[in-house]
Protein backbone atom coordinates (compact mmCIF):
# COMPACT_ATOMS: atom_id res chain seq x y z
CA UNK A 1 0.00 0.00 0.00
CA UNK A 2 1.68 3.09 -0.67
CA UNK A 3 1.60 6.50 0.95
CA UNK A 4 -0.77 7.93 -1.67
CA UNK A 5 -3.36 6.32 -1.61
CA UNK A 6 -3.80 6.93 2.38
CA UNK A 7 -3.43 10.11 1.63
CA UNK A 8 -6.02 10.41 -1.63
CA UNK A 9 -8.41 8.22 0.03
CA UNK A 10 -9.96 10.46 2.85
CA UNK A 11 -12.38 8.07 4.37
CA UNK A 12 -9.05 5.22 4.56
CA UNK A 13 -7.60 8.54 6.35
CA UNK A 14 -10.19 8.92 8.91
CA UNK A 15 -10.62 5.07 9.96
CA UNK A 16 -6.68 4.93 10.49
CA UNK A 17 -6.27 7.95 12.38
CA UNK A 18 -9.40 6.66 14.33
CA UNK A 19 -7.70 3.12 14.90
CA UNK A 20 -4.33 4.93 15.79
CA UNK A 21 -5.93 7.05 18.46
CA UNK A 22 -7.92 4.67 19.97
CA UNK A 23 -5.04 2.42 20.76
CA UNK A 24 -3.37 4.93 22.85
CA UNK A 25 -6.21 6.22 24.51
CA UNK A 26 -7.52 2.17 24.93
CA UNK A 27 -3.73 2.24 26.68
CA UNK A 28 -3.89 4.97 28.67
CA UNK A 29 -7.51 5.10 29.84
CA UNK A 30 -8.62 2.25 30.54
CA UNK A 31 -6.27 -0.28 32.69
CA UNK A 32 -6.80 3.05 35.23
CA UNK A 33 -9.96 3.25 34.98
CA UNK A 34 -10.41 -0.64 35.63
CA UNK A 35 -7.98 -0.91 38.25
CA UNK A 36 -9.91 -1.26 41.70
CA UNK A 37 -6.55 -0.36 43.56
CA UNK A 38 -6.71 3.78 41.82
CA UNK A 39 -10.20 3.39 43.08
CA UNK A 40 -10.15 2.60 46.61
CA UNK A 41 -6.54 2.72 47.32
CA UNK A 42 -5.51 3.06 51.33
CA UNK A 43 -8.71 5.30 52.08
CA UNK A 44 -12.12 4.83 52.64
CA UNK A 45 -14.26 7.04 51.40
CA UNK A 46 -18.16 7.76 52.65
CA UNK A 47 -20.23 9.03 50.22
CA UNK A 48 -21.46 12.42 50.64
CA UNK A 49 -24.52 13.74 52.85
CA UNK A 50 -27.24 14.52 50.87
CA UNK A 51 -26.61 18.59 52.31
CA UNK A 52 -23.33 17.86 51.23
CA UNK A 53 -24.10 16.64 48.08
CA UNK A 54 -26.37 19.54 47.44
CA UNK A 55 -23.57 21.89 48.40
CA UNK A 56 -21.37 20.14 45.79
CA UNK A 57 -24.11 21.08 42.73
CA UNK A 58 -23.85 24.39 43.91
CA UNK A 59 -20.03 24.59 44.04
CA UNK A 60 -20.14 23.25 40.24
CA UNK A 61 -23.22 25.66 39.32
CA UNK A 62 -20.95 28.94 40.36
CA UNK A 63 -18.21 27.55 38.75
CA UNK A 64 -15.97 27.92 41.90
CA UNK A 65 -13.79 25.18 39.99
CA UNK A 66 -12.88 28.09 37.26
CA UNK A 67 -10.37 29.38 39.90
CA UNK A 68 -10.34 26.20 42.81
CA UNK A 69 -8.38 23.15 41.94
CA UNK A 70 -9.15 20.38 44.43
CA UNK A 71 -6.19 18.48 43.85
CA UNK A 72 -2.75 18.59 46.23
CA UNK A 73 0.12 17.49 43.88
CA UNK A 74 3.07 15.34 45.82
CA UNK A 75 5.80 18.01 46.32
CA UNK A 76 6.63 19.35 49.41
CA UNK A 77 5.57 22.86 48.30
CA UNK A 78 2.14 21.71 47.90
CA UNK A 79 1.72 19.56 51.02
CA UNK A 80 2.84 22.49 53.28
CA UNK A 81 0.37 24.82 52.42
CA UNK A 82 -2.51 22.34 51.93
CA UNK A 83 -1.93 18.79 53.58
CA UNK A 84 -1.32 15.16 52.19
CA UNK A 85 -1.52 15.12 48.55
CA UNK A 86 -4.75 14.20 47.09
CA UNK A 87 -5.38 10.20 46.00
CA UNK A 88 -7.36 9.27 43.71
CA UNK A 89 -9.91 7.54 45.54
CA UNK A 90 -10.69 10.82 47.41
CA UNK A 91 -12.38 11.94 44.29
CA UNK A 92 -14.71 8.98 43.60
CA UNK A 93 -18.00 10.11 43.85
CA UNK A 94 -17.05 13.37 42.09
CA UNK A 95 -19.40 13.60 39.24
CA UNK A 96 -17.90 15.16 37.50
CA UNK A 97 -14.53 14.86 38.99
CA UNK A 98 -13.16 18.87 40.86
CA UNK A 99 -9.59 18.74 39.79
CA UNK A 100 -9.28 21.71 38.42
CA UNK A 101 -7.01 22.69 35.68
CA UNK A 102 -6.11 26.62 37.10
CA UNK A 103 -5.53 27.86 40.95
CA UNK A 104 -6.63 31.66 41.31
CA UNK A 105 -7.63 30.70 44.72
CA UNK A 106 -6.32 28.81 46.82
CA UNK A 107 -6.12 24.46 46.26
CA UNK A 108 -9.87 23.54 48.33
CA UNK A 109 -8.94 19.60 48.79
CA UNK A 110 -8.25 19.90 52.16
CA UNK A 111 -10.40 22.90 53.50
CA UNK A 112 -12.42 20.72 55.76
CA UNK A 113 -12.13 22.34 59.10
CA UNK A 114 -9.41 24.93 58.22
CA UNK A 115 -11.69 27.74 59.18
CA UNK A 116 -15.32 28.13 61.29
CA UNK A 117 -19.01 27.92 59.68
CA UNK A 118 -19.00 31.21 60.42
CA UNK A 119 -16.21 32.49 58.41
CA UNK A 120 -17.12 30.68 55.37
CA UNK A 121 -20.68 32.25 55.93
CA UNK A 122 -18.94 35.58 56.21
CA UNK A 123 -16.34 34.99 53.32
CA UNK A 124 -18.90 33.70 51.03
CA UNK A 125 -21.20 36.67 51.34
CA UNK A 126 -18.65 39.42 50.49
CA UNK A 127 -14.60 37.83 50.67
CA UNK A 128 -13.34 41.20 51.29
CA UNK A 129 -15.31 41.60 54.92
CA UNK A 130 -12.15 38.50 56.07
CA UNK A 131 -9.90 38.52 53.72
CA UNK A 132 -9.51 42.58 52.41
CA UNK A 133 -6.85 41.43 49.88
CA UNK A 134 -9.31 39.24 48.39
CA UNK A 135 -10.68 39.31 44.97
CA UNK A 136 -12.57 36.57 44.79
CA UNK A 137 -16.81 37.59 43.75
CA UNK A 138 -18.82 37.19 46.47
CA UNK A 139 -22.14 34.86 46.60
CA UNK A 140 -24.68 36.86 48.64
CA UNK A 141 -28.17 35.48 46.83
CA UNK A 142 -27.23 31.95 48.19
CA UNK A 143 -28.53 32.47 51.41
CA UNK A 144 -31.81 33.56 49.76
CA UNK A 145 -32.06 30.41 47.73
CA UNK A 146 -33.71 27.24 49.32
CA UNK A 147 -33.16 23.70 48.53
CA UNK A 148 -35.31 21.41 46.72
CA UNK A 149 -35.47 18.49 48.20
CA UNK A 150 -37.69 16.56 45.43
CA UNK A 151 -34.82 17.81 42.95
CA UNK A 152 -31.91 16.67 45.61
CA UNK A 153 -33.47 13.20 45.67
CA UNK A 154 -33.85 12.66 42.12
CA UNK A 155 -30.19 13.71 41.52
CA UNK A 156 -29.19 11.10 44.38
CA UNK A 157 -30.88 8.72 42.36
CA UNK A 158 -29.20 9.89 39.22
CA UNK A 159 -25.66 8.78 41.50
CA UNK A 160 -26.48 5.91 42.62
CA UNK A 161 -26.71 4.56 39.04
CA UNK A 162 -23.29 6.11 38.63
CA UNK A 163 -22.05 3.95 41.52
CA UNK A 164 -22.44 5.84 44.83
CA UNK A 165 -23.92 3.71 47.21
CA UNK A 166 -26.92 5.39 48.11
CA UNK A 167 -29.89 3.41 49.94
CA UNK A 168 -33.51 3.99 49.32
CA UNK A 169 -33.58 5.03 53.04
CA UNK A 170 -30.77 7.90 52.30
CA UNK A 171 -33.03 8.63 49.48
CA UNK A 172 -35.92 8.69 51.95
CA UNK A 173 -34.16 10.92 54.74
CA UNK A 174 -33.35 13.84 52.20
CA UNK A 175 -36.75 15.98 52.92
CA UNK A 176 -35.72 15.85 56.49
CA UNK A 177 -31.95 16.79 55.66
CA UNK A 178 -32.54 19.88 53.76
CA UNK A 179 -35.38 20.98 55.84
CA UNK A 180 -35.33 25.03 55.80
CA UNK A 181 -31.47 24.73 54.87
CA UNK A 182 -30.39 27.38 52.17
CA UNK A 183 -28.01 26.59 49.40
CA UNK A 184 -25.41 28.31 51.59
CA UNK A 185 -25.53 26.36 54.68
CA UNK A 186 -25.04 23.49 51.41
CA UNK A 187 -22.04 24.65 50.37
CA UNK A 188 -20.61 25.26 53.75
CA UNK A 189 -21.82 22.03 54.57
CA UNK A 190 -19.88 21.00 51.43
CA UNK A 191 -16.54 22.57 52.21
CA UNK A 192 -16.18 21.33 55.62
CA UNK A 193 -16.19 17.77 54.12
CA UNK A 194 -13.54 18.36 52.11
CA UNK A 195 -10.28 16.20 52.70
CA UNK A 196 -11.20 14.85 55.82
CA UNK A 197 -10.41 11.16 54.50
CA UNK A 198 -6.82 11.98 54.56
CA UNK A 199 -6.35 14.73 57.68
CA UNK A 200 -3.26 16.71 58.05
CA UNK A 201 -0.52 15.93 60.77
CA UNK B 1 -3.28 -2.48 38.27
CA UNK B 2 -3.79 -6.77 37.51
CA UNK B 3 -0.92 -8.55 36.02
CA UNK B 4 -3.19 -9.63 33.07
CA UNK B 5 -3.77 -5.60 32.40
CA UNK B 6 -0.27 -4.96 33.06
CA UNK B 7 0.67 -7.39 30.09
CA UNK B 8 -1.69 -5.67 27.82
CA UNK B 9 -0.31 -2.40 28.39
CA UNK B 10 3.33 -3.77 27.92
CA UNK B 11 2.60 -6.12 24.90
CA UNK B 12 0.26 -3.12 23.22
CA UNK B 13 3.38 -0.35 24.07
CA UNK B 14 6.01 -2.50 22.41
CA UNK B 15 3.71 -3.07 19.85
CA UNK B 16 3.27 0.43 19.26
CA UNK B 17 7.40 1.09 19.32
CA UNK B 18 8.12 -0.99 16.70
CA UNK B 19 5.51 -0.17 14.61
CA UNK B 20 6.86 3.45 14.59
CA UNK B 21 10.08 1.95 13.81
CA UNK B 22 9.21 -0.11 10.97
CA UNK B 23 6.85 2.43 9.99
CA UNK B 24 10.17 5.45 9.49
CA UNK B 25 12.28 2.05 7.78
CA UNK B 26 9.50 1.46 5.19
CA UNK B 27 8.66 5.13 4.29
CA UNK B 28 12.08 5.75 3.23
CA UNK B 29 12.40 2.47 1.62
CA UNK B 30 12.79 3.23 -2.36
CA UNK B 31 9.49 2.18 -4.06
CA UNK B 32 10.08 -0.45 -7.01
CA UNK B 33 7.40 1.99 -8.94
CA UNK B 34 9.14 5.41 -7.97
CA UNK B 35 10.32 7.81 -10.12
CA UNK B 36 14.27 8.79 -10.56
CA UNK B 37 15.39 11.07 -7.08
CA UNK B 38 14.88 14.97 -8.13
CA UNK B 39 12.57 14.47 -10.92
CA UNK B 40 9.09 15.40 -11.27
CA UNK B 41 6.01 12.72 -9.75
CA UNK B 42 3.54 12.31 -12.24
CA UNK B 43 0.15 13.42 -9.90
CA UNK B 44 -1.24 16.84 -10.19
CA UNK B 45 -2.56 17.85 -7.28
CA UNK B 46 -5.40 20.51 -7.29
CA UNK B 47 -4.87 20.91 -10.73
CA UNK B 48 -1.69 22.36 -11.18
CA UNK B 49 0.42 21.45 -8.33
CA UNK B 50 3.15 18.81 -8.54
CA UNK B 51 5.83 17.30 -6.37
CA UNK B 52 9.68 15.96 -6.49
CA UNK B 53 10.64 12.90 -5.29
CA UNK B 54 12.94 14.28 -2.59
CA UNK B 55 14.02 11.81 0.07
CA UNK B 56 13.45 13.00 3.61
CA UNK B 57 17.05 14.60 4.56
CA UNK B 58 19.31 12.33 6.56
CA UNK B 59 19.32 14.08 9.48
CA UNK B 60 15.87 14.13 10.36
CA UNK B 61 15.44 10.73 9.42
CA UNK B 62 18.22 9.63 12.44
CA UNK B 63 16.18 11.75 14.69
CA UNK B 64 13.21 9.29 14.19
CA UNK B 65 15.34 6.79 15.00
CA UNK B 66 16.58 8.57 18.22
CA UNK B 67 12.97 9.04 19.37
CA UNK B 68 12.83 4.99 19.03
CA UNK B 69 15.80 4.58 21.30
CA UNK B 70 14.93 7.22 23.12
CA UNK B 71 11.62 5.27 24.23
CA UNK B 72 13.54 2.01 24.51
CA UNK B 73 15.50 3.25 26.97
CA UNK B 74 13.20 5.18 28.78
CA UNK B 75 11.24 1.69 29.35
CA UNK B 76 14.11 0.13 31.33
CA UNK B 77 14.87 3.32 33.19
CA UNK B 78 11.21 3.84 34.66
CA UNK B 79 8.72 1.94 35.74
CA UNK B 80 7.01 0.01 32.95
CA UNK B 81 8.86 -3.72 33.29
CA UNK B 82 8.49 -4.22 36.81
CA UNK B 83 9.71 -1.06 38.50
CA UNK B 84 12.34 -0.08 36.03
CA UNK B 85 16.33 -0.08 36.58
CA UNK B 86 16.16 3.79 38.65
CA UNK B 87 13.60 2.14 40.85
CA UNK B 88 11.89 5.79 40.52
CA UNK B 89 8.24 6.03 42.04
CA UNK B 90 6.12 9.26 42.81
CA UNK B 91 5.92 8.54 46.40
CA UNK B 92 9.82 8.04 46.90
CA UNK B 93 10.53 11.02 45.12
CA UNK B 94 8.50 12.99 47.36
CA UNK B 95 9.96 11.00 50.51
CA UNK B 96 12.95 12.34 49.68
CA UNK B 97 12.71 15.68 48.92
CA UNK B 98 10.54 15.96 52.22
CA UNK B 99 13.41 14.14 54.09
CA UNK B 100 16.16 16.72 52.56
CA UNK B 101 13.55 19.38 53.79
CA UNK B 102 13.94 17.85 57.16
CA UNK B 103 17.43 17.74 56.96
CA UNK B 104 17.62 21.52 56.20
CA UNK B 105 15.11 22.68 58.54
CA UNK B 106 15.69 20.79 62.02
CA UNK B 107 18.97 22.62 62.80
CA UNK B 108 16.89 26.00 61.59
CA UNK B 109 13.94 25.07 64.46
CA UNK B 110 16.49 23.47 66.55
CA UNK B 111 18.25 26.73 67.46
CA UNK B 112 15.11 28.03 68.99
CA UNK B 113 14.17 25.24 71.02
CA UNK B 114 14.48 25.68 74.73
CA UNK B 115 14.27 29.08 74.40
CA UNK B 116 10.96 30.62 76.12
CA UNK B 117 8.61 32.24 74.10
CA UNK B 118 9.16 35.85 75.47
CA UNK B 119 13.20 35.64 74.62
CA UNK B 120 11.86 34.41 70.96
CA UNK B 121 9.37 37.29 70.55
CA UNK B 122 12.62 39.42 70.97
CA UNK B 123 14.98 37.60 68.18
CA UNK B 124 14.28 38.82 64.75
CA UNK B 125 15.00 35.49 63.43
CA UNK B 126 12.70 33.86 65.26
CA UNK B 127 9.91 36.79 64.29
CA UNK B 128 10.84 36.32 60.80
CA UNK B 129 9.82 32.65 60.28
CA UNK B 130 7.20 33.61 62.34
CA UNK B 131 5.97 35.76 60.86
CA UNK B 132 6.15 33.54 57.50
CA UNK B 133 4.19 31.07 59.13
CA UNK B 134 1.46 33.82 59.81
CA UNK B 135 1.21 34.82 56.70
CA UNK B 136 0.60 31.01 55.47
CA UNK B 137 -1.73 30.25 57.98
CA UNK B 138 -3.34 33.07 59.59
CA UNK B 139 -3.57 36.05 57.56
CA UNK B 140 -7.27 34.71 56.48
CA UNK B 141 -9.09 35.15 59.30
CA UNK B 142 -6.79 37.25 61.59
CA UNK B 143 -5.74 39.82 58.53
CA UNK B 144 -2.40 40.36 57.32
CA UNK B 145 -1.86 42.95 59.97
CA UNK B 146 -3.45 40.99 62.38
CA UNK B 147 -5.91 43.19 63.93
CA UNK B 148 -8.87 40.88 62.83
CA UNK B 149 -11.92 41.48 61.56
CA UNK B 150 -15.85 41.25 62.97
CA UNK B 151 -15.80 37.60 64.81
CA UNK B 152 -11.80 37.52 64.51
CA UNK B 153 -10.16 38.93 67.27
CA UNK B 154 -7.30 41.44 66.57
CA UNK B 155 -4.21 39.99 67.63
CA UNK B 156 -2.01 43.54 68.58
CA UNK B 157 -4.25 44.79 71.40
CA UNK B 158 -3.43 42.95 74.43
CA UNK B 159 -7.04 42.25 74.85
CA UNK B 160 -7.28 38.73 75.35
CA UNK B 161 -10.26 35.96 74.95
CA UNK B 162 -8.68 32.92 76.14
CA UNK B 163 -5.71 34.77 78.36
CA UNK B 164 -2.61 36.44 76.42
CA UNK B 165 0.72 34.44 78.39
CA UNK B 166 2.51 32.24 76.29
CA UNK B 167 0.94 29.05 77.44
CA UNK B 168 -2.13 30.49 76.61
CA UNK B 169 -1.29 31.06 73.24
CA UNK B 170 0.81 27.82 72.06
CA UNK B 171 -3.21 26.24 73.53
CA UNK B 172 -5.25 28.27 71.29
CA UNK B 173 -2.58 27.30 68.48
CA UNK B 174 -2.28 24.25 68.86
CA UNK B 175 -5.90 23.01 69.79
CA UNK B 176 -8.18 25.52 68.52
CA UNK B 177 -10.65 27.57 71.12
CA UNK B 178 -14.65 27.16 70.59
CA UNK B 179 -16.82 29.92 72.73
CA UNK B 180 -20.41 30.03 72.49
CA UNK B 181 -22.67 33.25 73.51
CA UNK B 182 -26.20 31.89 73.51
CA UNK B 183 -29.29 33.89 72.68
CA UNK B 184 -30.34 35.72 75.44
CA UNK B 185 -33.00 38.11 74.02
CA UNK B 186 -35.93 36.51 74.21
CA UNK B 187 -35.53 35.47 78.02
CA UNK B 188 -34.59 39.10 79.01
CA UNK B 189 -37.74 40.57 76.87
CA UNK B 190 -37.60 43.32 74.60
CA UNK B 191 -37.24 46.12 77.59
CA UNK B 192 -34.72 43.70 78.91
CA UNK B 193 -32.39 43.74 75.99
CA UNK B 194 -32.78 47.61 75.44
CA UNK B 195 -31.38 47.84 78.95
CA UNK B 196 -28.54 45.54 78.96
CA UNK B 197 -27.25 47.11 75.60
CA UNK B 198 -27.38 50.47 77.91
CA UNK B 199 -25.50 48.84 80.70
CA UNK B 200 -22.96 47.20 78.80
CA UNK B 201 -21.54 50.34 76.67
CA UNK B 202 -22.04 52.50 79.96
CA UNK B 203 -19.16 50.00 81.75
CA UNK B 204 -16.49 50.76 78.71
CA UNK B 205 -17.54 54.64 79.23
CA UNK B 206 -20.45 55.30 76.83
CA UNK B 207 -22.92 58.01 78.26
CA UNK B 208 -26.18 56.37 78.43
CA UNK B 209 -29.72 57.44 80.54
CA UNK B 210 -28.90 56.53 84.26
CA UNK B 211 -32.68 54.87 84.85
CA UNK B 212 -32.07 51.78 82.09
CA UNK B 213 -28.03 51.43 82.73
CA UNK B 214 -29.45 50.94 86.54
CA UNK B 215 -31.98 48.57 85.05
CA UNK B 216 -29.57 46.78 83.18
CA UNK B 217 -27.38 46.68 85.85
CA UNK B 218 -30.26 44.36 87.89
CA UNK B 219 -30.71 42.19 84.58
CA UNK B 220 -27.29 41.82 84.14
CA UNK B 221 -27.12 38.93 86.52
CA UNK B 222 -28.02 36.57 84.14
CA UNK B 223 -25.03 37.84 81.75
CA UNK B 224 -22.25 37.29 85.31
CA UNK B 225 -22.50 34.23 84.74
CA UNK B 226 -19.96 33.96 81.65
CA UNK B 227 -18.72 36.90 81.81
CA UNK B 228 -18.79 37.62 85.91
CA UNK B 229 -19.89 40.06 88.02
CA UNK B 230 -17.50 42.38 87.09
CA UNK B 231 -18.01 42.41 83.61
CA UNK B 232 -14.19 41.89 82.63
CA UNK B 233 -14.79 37.93 81.10
CA UNK B 234 -13.45 34.96 81.51
CA UNK B 235 -10.57 33.41 80.21
CA UNK B 236 -11.35 30.02 80.94
CA UNK B 237 -14.87 30.33 78.44
CA UNK B 238 -13.66 32.87 75.76
CA UNK B 239 -16.03 35.36 77.53
CA UNK B 240 -15.15 38.63 76.15
CA UNK B 241 -14.28 41.27 78.99
CA UNK B 242 -17.07 44.03 78.54
CA UNK B 243 -15.45 47.00 80.05
CA UNK B 244 -12.58 47.36 77.09
CA UNK B 245 -14.25 48.80 74.64
CA UNK B 246 -12.96 46.01 72.57
CA UNK B 247 -15.60 44.13 70.32
CA UNK B 248 -15.11 41.24 68.93
CA UNK B 249 -18.20 41.52 66.37
CA UNK B 250 -18.75 45.13 67.05
CA UNK B 251 -19.94 47.64 69.75
CA UNK B 252 -23.02 49.72 68.14
CA UNK B 253 -26.10 49.38 69.70
CA UNK B 254 -27.76 47.04 66.80
CA UNK B 255 -24.55 44.98 66.91
CA UNK B 256 -24.75 44.81 70.58
CA UNK B 257 -29.24 43.46 70.00
CA UNK B 258 -28.12 40.82 67.37
CA UNK B 259 -25.63 39.21 69.34
CA UNK B 260 -28.03 39.36 72.57
CA UNK B 261 -30.99 38.50 70.15
CA UNK B 262 -29.03 35.33 68.40
CA UNK B 263 -26.28 34.92 70.01
CA UNK B 264 -22.80 34.31 68.86
CA UNK B 265 -20.06 31.15 67.99
CA UNK B 266 -16.78 31.51 67.59
CA UNK B 267 -14.69 28.85 66.70
CA UNK B 268 -10.94 28.63 65.79
CA UNK B 269 -9.52 25.90 64.42
CA UNK B 270 -6.75 23.64 66.05
CA UNK B 271 -3.32 23.79 64.43
CA UNK B 272 -1.46 20.90 65.73
CA UNK B 273 -0.14 19.31 62.61
CA UNK B 274 1.91 22.38 62.56
CA UNK B 275 3.84 20.75 64.93
CA UNK B 276 5.45 21.95 68.17
CA UNK B 277 8.16 23.64 66.72
CA UNK B 278 6.41 25.82 64.06
CA UNK B 279 3.54 26.67 66.96
CA UNK B 280 6.08 28.07 69.58
CA UNK B 281 7.35 30.50 67.05
CA UNK B 282 3.94 31.28 66.05
CA UNK B 283 3.02 31.98 69.51
CA UNK B 284 6.42 34.18 69.74
CA UNK B 285 5.28 36.03 66.63
CA UNK B 286 1.46 36.91 68.37
CA UNK B 287 3.00 37.35 71.50
CA UNK B 288 5.55 40.27 69.81
CA UNK B 289 2.66 41.86 68.49
CA UNK B 290 1.24 42.97 71.65
CA UNK B 291 4.32 43.16 73.51
CA UNK B 292 6.76 45.32 71.12
CA UNK B 293 10.06 46.09 72.22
Amino acid sequence: MSHDVVERKLGLLIVLIVLVISVGGFIEVVPLAMSAAAKQGAVQIAPRTALEQAGFDVYEREGCYLCHSQQIRPFRSETERYGPYSVAAESQYDHPFQWGSKRTGPDLARVGGRYSDDWHRLHLRNPRDVVPESNMPGFPWLEQDQLDAALLQRKLRVLRLLGTPYTDADIAAVPAAVQDKTELDALVAYLQSLGLARPRG
Amino acid sequence: MSTLMRTIVLVFTCLNVLGCAWLIWWTALKQPDEVAEGAVKEHVWDGDLRERNNPMPRWWLILFYITIVFALVYFLLYPAVGSGVLGWSETREYNEEMQSAQRHYAPVYAAFAGRSIEDLAHDSRALALGHSLFATNCINCHGSDARGAPGFPDLTDNDWLYGGTPADIIQSIGHGREGTMPPIGAALGAQGVDEVIDYVLSLSGHAEPADKVAAGKARFVVCAGCHGADAKGNHAIGAPDLTADIWLYGGSPATLRKTLMEGRHGKMPAHQWLGDDRIRLLAAYVYSLSHPQ
